[in-house]
């Protein structure tokens, strides 16, 4: 007998990270899998940058007196954490990453409709992305994420036309991202896949992208025209020139409301897979939450004037954006039900991306509740621009949509790479993440509420022990959101291999090898059944 | 009609059908993306115009009618040449779409320099707005953000007529004879993308010069 045929290793089967190791066929790439692994990598980037300018932040306000950074620095902090968290980490985060890498593979095809320009939206967001790190390090902006005029178009001393190029370019990747997505779902579905048979998490992204397409080019001329002021002092929205700042803010929350919902639509999505697997049941009242999604992107559009209760807008506007905004929470309550429902009677497992789920629905139900106590003319005068609203966003964007993607990269990391994760460490984790979230971000409700100010770095005595409270919690919440990076890298290692479907989860992408094949599908599956046939017997199982 | 078997199919697509919808629709939703993006120019010159009709209706005297018309019609005239170059494409008229497809960037090429034209006589008379804004009239104040809006308006219409022509002249070096087979839909989304452009500029002509020619 040939002794190397005794110990020769089983050469791995052919996947899309080993079929070319070239550094040209990864920039060159035009597979989805690929393209998505390259946003997972920079968006973790810019997810730690964020991170630092929120580590600074905190650290300025655990005592009442300004003596970190002064006033400048900080208004610069806290505007290039917003600018870099909101437009290259949350709006990119699940789409560009999951949405890129999934939706090929649960439609069963062999790629997006327009894999070039996939490529290309990576480029694109790179390119933004170029440019905010170029802001960053000649000293960054000072002008809130908002870019509020006339602020922004006219006395700000900072690099408000280098910033504001930076989202405008990104914003055309989310723009060809949108159209992708949309090409994709409507005309690349396997045999057999029809609407209602599609996985919840593409109907979220078939809104999301709707969101996208429509919306991302508002803010695009919007932010044009901020420039253009500035350059050549055009006067749109400049008062000494007739110009009316509040248009700004009208246009910049047309396109900015929604986005709220580019940032927790593709997360909900996300929730929907996981609470159905860990469950071992369908989705309860599938065919609402598919049009629960529609309806926040329609609705989504219609609220914008809810963030400008106090600028002075007709009272009358103000009542009709305020019931449209109660009105929003009417489909996500129904996911949030139906979620629950799912879960009654299920055959629940406490996996890891079950713990972000179930930490999915609890902090989204808090984070959108608060929103309706911002919602109320009345009461949104007290708390406005107050840390209870930055309790309130944080509660969506990083109770909602970081848990979910949080979830999303365990449930789909073994899809991904082939490789399991130490689910003991990753529990650990997710505790350590649930505790430090909640410690960091509950107190700002009781500072807001209390009428302790956003934006500023220096604040009254009596607000310090809560502050103090909030800063420790981020600290545990940073260490546990390095503890992630440390596991699933170690798992390409020493991971246990997680063969096609570790998790007996339904739906096209377990079919297939893991990591799969750089064409997805060797022959192209018809599909029998909706999504989540996980059926009675097997929750007798359980 | 070219032969079907011959036009190329992407490794992703099943058939021709998938592949021609798949474009079609990607660049009407694309299409939807440009709609928003000049309704934001379009919103903000409805406020002004409600607050200061006067003004607008001052500062729209100062265009040039004559140059733009002439411009109109060359767009629509080059509308109909890029319609044709669709058409020679479907037939598989190489020498068709080149031909078409040059005539498109001819009539582009005029309507911009046409406009390049109007450009500087605003700028000899004062009415660029910024520090040398030197506008004659009874609403002097208010017209500045006339002129803003349509140099921003016509500025965006002006950009993307820019990228339509540079699209075009790849799109034709694409389909010279002895290259390989193209694929139609090329021709086609980009078609679609010219009649867009075209229809912006239907819109800004009246808003922007016919106001108040009535009277
Ligand atoms: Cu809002």
């Amino acid at each position: 007998m040939n002794p190397l045929t005794v110990t020769a290793v089983p050469k791995p089967k052919r996947n899309f990270w080993n079929h070319d190791f070239s550094v040209k066929s990864w920039l060159l790439t035009e597979d989805h899998k690929r393209i998505g692994i390259l946003y997972l990598l920079s968006i973790t980037l810019f997810f730690f940058l964020g991170g630092v300018m929120a580590v600074l932040i905190r650290l300025e306000l655990l005592t009442p007196a300004g003596d970190l950074v002064q006033a400048e620095t900080y208004n610069k902090l806290f505007t290039m954490h917003g600018v870099v968290m909101v437009f290259f980490f949350l709006l990119p985060s699940i789409p560009a990453v999951f949405g890129n890498f999934l939706l090929p593979l649960m439609l069963g095809a062999r790629d997006l409709a327009f894999p070039k320009l996939n490529l290309l939206s990576w480029y694109i967001y790179m390119v933004g992305g170029v440019f905010t790190l170029f802001v960053v390090f000649k000293g960054g902006v000072d002008t809130g994420w908002t870019f509020y005029t006339p602020y922004s178009s006219t006395y700000a001393n900072s690099h408000v036309i280098a910033a504001a190029l930076g989202i405008f370019i990104t914003g055309f990747s989310s723009i060809l991202t949108g159209v992708n997505f949309i090409a994709t779902i409507h005309k690349m579905r396997a045999p057999g896949l029809t609407w209602f048979r599609l996985p919840l998490f593409v109907w979220s992204h078939y809104a999301t992208s709707l969101i996208m397409v429509l919306g991302t080019p508002v803010v695009a001329i919007t932010i044009v025209l901020v420039a253009l002021e500035r350059l050549f002092r055009l006067g749109v929205f400049d008062p000494e020139l007739g110009g009316d700042p509040l248009l700004f803010q009208h246009l910049f929350w047309f396109y900015s409301h929604p986005a709220v919902y580019i940032m927790i639509l593709p997360g909900m999505g996300v929730i929907s897979e996981i609470i159905a697997c860990f469950s071992r049941k369908r989705i309860f009242g599938y065919r609402f939450v598919a049009f629960s999604s529609m309806a926040i992107a329609a609705l989504g559009f219609l609220v914008w004037g809810h963030h400008m209760f106090t600028t002075g807008q007709s009272v009358f506007a103000s009542l009709v954006f305020s019931l449209l905004t109660f009105l929003v929470a009417i489909p996500s309550a129904i996911k949030v039900f139906n979620w629950t429902a799912t879960l009654y009677k299920g055959s629940i497992s406490f996996s890891t991306p079950m713990l972000y789920a179930l930490g999915f629905i609890g902090l989204f139900a808090i984070g959108g509740l608060t929103g309706l106590f911002l919602g109320c003319l009345g009461l949104d005068i007290h708390v406005h621009d107050t840390y209870f609203i930055v309790a309130h966003f944080h509660y969506v964007m990083v109770g909602g949509m970081v848990m979910a993607f949080l979830g999303a990269i365990h449930f789909w990391w073994p899809k991904m790479t082939g490789f399991m994760y130490s689910e003991f460490l990753a529990k650990i984790a997710a505790a350590i993440i649930f505790v430090g979230f909640n410690m960091t971000f509950f107190p700002q409700f009781v500072l807001g509420y209390l009428g302790m100010p956003r934006r500023y770095h220096v604040y009254p005595e009596e607000f310090q022990v809560l502050n103090v409270l909030s800063t420790a919690g981020a600290s545990i919440l940073g260490f546990g959101f390095l503890l992630p990076a440390f596991y699933l890298i170690y798992s390409l290692k020493a991971g246990r291999r997680a063969g096609p479907d570790p998790w007996q989860a339904k739906g096209l992408e377990w079919t297939v090898d893991s990591p799969p094949h750089p064409h997805n599908f060797e022959t192209v599956p018809v599909v029998t059944e909706g999504a989540y046939e996980y059926g009675p017997e097997e929750v007798k199982r359980g | 009609m070219a032969d079907p078997s011959t036009i190329p199919l992407a490794h992703h697509f099943e058939d021709q059908e998938q592949q021609h919808e798949t474009t079609a629709i990607g660049m009407w939703a694309f299409l939807l993306s440009e709609v928003m993006f000049f309704g934001g120019l379009f919103t903000a010159y409805l406020v002004y115009r409600n607050r200061y009709p006067e003004a607008f209706l001052e500062a729209s005297g100062k265009l040039d009618v004559t140059l733009g018309t002439l411009n109109t019609a060359v767009l629509i005239g080059s509308s109909l040449t890029m319609a044709l170059a669709v058409r020679a494409a479907h037939m598989g008229s190489r020498g068709g779409v080149v031909r078409w497809l040059l005539a498109t960037i001819i009539a582009a090429g005029i309507f911009l320099g046409v406009k390049a034209v109007e450009y500087s006589h605003k700028f000899h008379d004062g009415l660029v707005p910024g520090a040398n804004y030197a506008f004659k009239g009874t609403a002097s104040a208010d017209t500045e953000l006339f002129f803003a809006l349509y140099f921003g308006a016509t500025g965006m219409h002006a950009l993307h007529m820019v990228i339509g022509v540079g699209l075009m002249a790849v799109v034709a070096w694409r389909w010279r004879p002895n290259n390989v087979v193209q694929h139609p839909d090329g021709v086609e989304v980009l078609g679609l993308y010219w009649h867009f452009v075209d229809l912006v500029w239907i819109f800004l002509f009246p808003l922007l010069y016919l106001l108040g020619r009535h009277v």
